[in-house]
C-alpha cells in the first residue's frame, strides 16, 4: 500500500485548486460549506415521505458515514446530494447553488466537482476499463495524460485491467474501477454509496485506505455503508462523524459506535 | 477510413465512440435516406420539366394570336383602321400592331420566293394581337370583329394549349408536393431511427449524465451520428438518380414531354442541395428526438 500512497501525486497536480488542498488542516472555502440541506424532506411519488426534516451541513474536508438500515434512504440521500433528486419540501444547496434553481448544465458541471461511486456500479459496456475510468474527463471536453491514467489505475490495483471490458470485472474490480472514475476529475467532494458493499474484508480495507487518502487530499468525502465495522476501522485512522438515518431524519451517533 | 472520414466531418471522434456502433441500423438509415434521395431527383426533375413546359406553352399563348384581314381592293384599309378601333377598347388586349410588308414578306418566303410583288397581291393583312393580364374574351371580340369589320377573322390557335399549361403548373405543383413529402417522411424516418436508438442506449445516457456529460454533449454524439448516415445515404441516392437521368433516352428523338424529363443547363446543380438538405433534415430532427428523450432524465 504504501508504494500505491505516491501514485496519488499526479491526481493532486492535475488541477490548481488541490495545490494548496494537500494541506488537510486548512481546505479552502474554509467556512462555507460544499453540501447543504435545510428542513429538506423527500418522498418518492405515491408513498409518504421517506426523509423528512434533514437539516445537514458537510463542510470542505470533512469525512462522513452515512448509515442506517437497508431501505432508509442512504441511496435516496445521495442522489439529493448530487442533483439526481429535488427535495420535495425544503432546500438542497451544492457548492452554493440551489439545486432548484440549477439547469440541466449546471447539475452536469456540478457533478464534474462531485465524484460518485453509486451501489449499482454502471460502466460503458462497449468501452474499455481504462476509457471508462477517463469518460469524465472525456465529456467535459479535457484529454487524460497517458501516464495520469496509469498511476491512477496502479493506485486502485487495476493495472492488470486496463483493457478488459467492464462486464469482465469482479465485483470487487467494478468497485475500484467505480473509485477510480470518480475521483479522476479530482473533485472536491466524493460521494460512496456502498463502495465496499461487494468486497472481501481486505479489499474493503484498501478501499477504506483510498477514500481516507483523499480526503487527507482536502476532498470532501461521505460514505454511505451498514457496515460497522469499516467505520470502525475508519475511525481509528480518520476524523470521522457518522450519520444515521432513522425514523425519515438524520442524527448524529454517539461514540457508542 | 471510416474513422478518418467521420473525423472529418466532427471535431470529436471520442464523443461518438462513447455511443456504442449499431452496424445493422446504421445500414437501414443510409438505405433509407439513399431511397429517398433517389426519389427526390426524379420529383425535382419532373418538377423543373413540368415548369419548363408550362413557360414554352405560356409564352406561345401569349403571343400567338393575330387578326387576318382579307377585304375587296380599296375597303382592306378602311377594315384594318376599324381592327385597331375595337382592339384599342377591348379590354385584356395590351397592344396591337400592324405587320409592315417586309414582315409580311418575311413571313411568306419560305412558301413564295424573296422576290414576291406583295403590294399587288391580294394577301391578307396581318394584326398581331398581344394579351396582358388575363387576356381577352375571344368570343366577344370574334362578334365585334364580325360586326364591324366582316373581313377581319381572329386566329388564336393556340388557345387549345391553356388546359395544357393548367396541367403543367399543376404537375409542377405535384412535384414541389413530393419533394415536400419526401422530406418529411425523411424526417419521420430519422426521428424514429432516432428514437429506437436513443432508447436502446438509454443506459449509456444515463451513465453519461452521471458522469457530468452535458445533454449537448450526449445529443451530439447521436446527431453526429445520423447527420452523416442521411447524408451519406442521400449523396449514393443523388448519384444513382441523377446517373439514371443522365442515361434517358436522348431529347430528341420525337420531342415531347417524357424525353424533356431532364435538367437543363445551371439546374444540374440543385440535386447537388439534396444531401446537405438531407443532413440538415437528419441533423434537426435527431436534435428534437434527443432532446425530448434528455429532457425526461435526470
Ligand atoms: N425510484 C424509486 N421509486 C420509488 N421508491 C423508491 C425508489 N428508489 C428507492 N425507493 C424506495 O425508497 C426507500 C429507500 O431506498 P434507498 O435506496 O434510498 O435505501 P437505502 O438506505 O439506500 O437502502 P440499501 O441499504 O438497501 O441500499 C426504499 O423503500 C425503496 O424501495
Ligand atoms: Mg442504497
Amino acid at each position: 500500500m504504501g508504494s500505491k500512497t505516491r501514485k496519488i501525486k499526479p491526481l493532486q497536480s492535475r488541477d490548481c485548486n488541490n495545490c494548496n488542498a494537500g494541506a488537510k488542516l486548512s481546505p479552502r472555502n474554509t467556512g462555507h460549506t460544499v453540501i447543504e440541506f435545510e428542513e429538506v424532506s423527500y418522498g418518492y411519488s405515491g408513498t409518504g415521505p421517506l426523509l423528512s426534516d434533514i437539516n445537514l451541513k458537510l463542510a470542505p474536508g470533512s469525512f462522513h458515514f452515512l448509515t442506517g438500515p437497508s431501505g432508509a434512504g442512504k441511496t435516496t440521500l445521495i442522489k439529493l446530494c448530487y442533483g439526481a433528486l429535488v427535495p420535495t419540501q425544503g432546500r438542497v444547496t451544492l457548492f452554493d447553488q440551489d439545486v432548484r434553481q440549477m439547469t440541466r448544465d449546471d447539475v452536469a458541471h456540478t457533478r464534474r466537482k462531485i465524484g460518485v461511486v453509486h451501489q449499482d456500479v454502471q460502466f460503458l459496456d462497449h468501452l474499455p476499463v481504462h476509457e471508462n475510468v477517463a469518460l469524465p474527463l472525456t465529456v467535459s471536453g479535457k484529454t487524460t495524460e497517458v501516464s495520469d491514467l496509469s498511476d491512477l489505475m496502479e493506485w486502485v490495483g487495476l493495472t492488470g485491467q486496463m483493457e478488459a471490458l467492464p462486464p469482465a470485472l469482479s465485483g470487487g474490480e467494478r468497485q475500484r474501477a467505480a473509485l477510480a472514475r470518480a475521483v479522476i476529475m479530482s473533485p472536491d467532494v466524493i460521494l460512496a454509496d456502498e463502495p465496499t458493499g461487494n468486497v472481501d474484508w481486505d479489499m474493503s480495507q484498501r478501499l477504506l485506505k483510498l477514500l481516507i487518502e483523499l480526503n487527507r487530499m482536502g476532498k470532501t468525502v461521505l460514505i454511505a455503508t451498514h457496515d460497522m465495522n469499516l467505520i470502525r476501522a475508519a475511525k481509528a485512522q480518520v476524523q470521522a462523524r457518522v450519520l444515521r438515518i432513522s425514523d425519515h431524519r438524520v442524527q448524529l451517533a454517539g461514540a457508542d459506535l | 477510413m471510416r474513422r478518418r472520414f467521420s473525423s472529418l466531418v466532427s471535431r470529436d471522434t471520442q464523443a461518438d465512440r462513447v455511443v456504442p456502433p449499431t452496424g445493422f441500423t446504421a445500414r437501414l438509415t443510409v438505405f433509407a435516406s439513399g431511397a429517398m434521395a433517389f426519389l427526390a431527383v426524379f420529383a425535382l426533375a419532373l418538377s423543373l420539366a413540368t415548369g419548363r413546359l408550362a413557360d414554352q406553352w405560356s409564352d406561345a399563348l401569349a403571343q400567338s394570336a393575330t387578326i387576318r384581314v382579307s377585304a375587296p381592293d380599296g375597303q382592306v384599309d378602311q377594315q384594318v383602321l376599324t381592327v385597331m378601333e375595337v382592339l384599342q377598347t377591348t379590354p385584356g388586349i395590351k397592344d396591337a400592331r400592324v405587320l409592315t410588308d417586309s414582315e409580311q414578306r418575311d413571313l411568306l418566303e419560305p412558301w413564295f420566293g424573296p422576290d414576291l410583288p406583295i403590294e399587288t397581291l391580294p394577301v391578307p393583312r396581318l394584326i398581331e394581337v398581344i394579351e396582358e393580364g388575363e387576356g381577352y374574351d375571344p368570343e366577344g371580340l370574334r362578334q365585334r370583329l364580325a360586326g364591324e369589320a366582316p373581313g377581319a377573322i381572329l386566329d388564336d390557335h393556340a388557345r387549345w394549349r391553356e388546359p395544357l399549361v393548367r396541367a403543367a403548373d399543376r404537375l409542377r405543383g405535384l412535384g414541389v408536393v413530393s419533394i415536400l413529402l419526401i422530406t418529411l417522411t425523411m424526417a419521420a424516418m430519422i426521428t424514429l431511427a432516432a428514437n429506437a436508438a436513443l432508447a436502446a442506449n438509454a443506459q449509456v445516457i444515463h451513465v453519461l449524465r452521471l458522469v457530468g456529460a452535458r445533454d449537448r454533449y450526449i445529443a451530439g454524439a447521436f446527431v453526429r451520428r445520423f447527420t452523416l448516415r442521411a447524408f451519406s445515404g442521400a449523396a449514393f441516392g443523388v448519384i444513382a438518380g441523377v446517373l439514371a437521368i443522365l442515361f434517358l433516352p436522348s431529347a430528341d428523338v420525337g420531342g415531347g414531354f417524357l424525353t424533356g424529363l431532364g435538367f437543363r443547363g445551371w439546374h444540374w446543380i440543385l440535386p447537388l442541395a439534396i444531401p446537405p438538405l438531407a443532413g440538415l433534415v437528419a441533423f434537426l430532427a435527431t436534435r428534437h428526438a434527443a432532446n425530448t428523450t434528455l429532457r425526461e432524465l435526470t
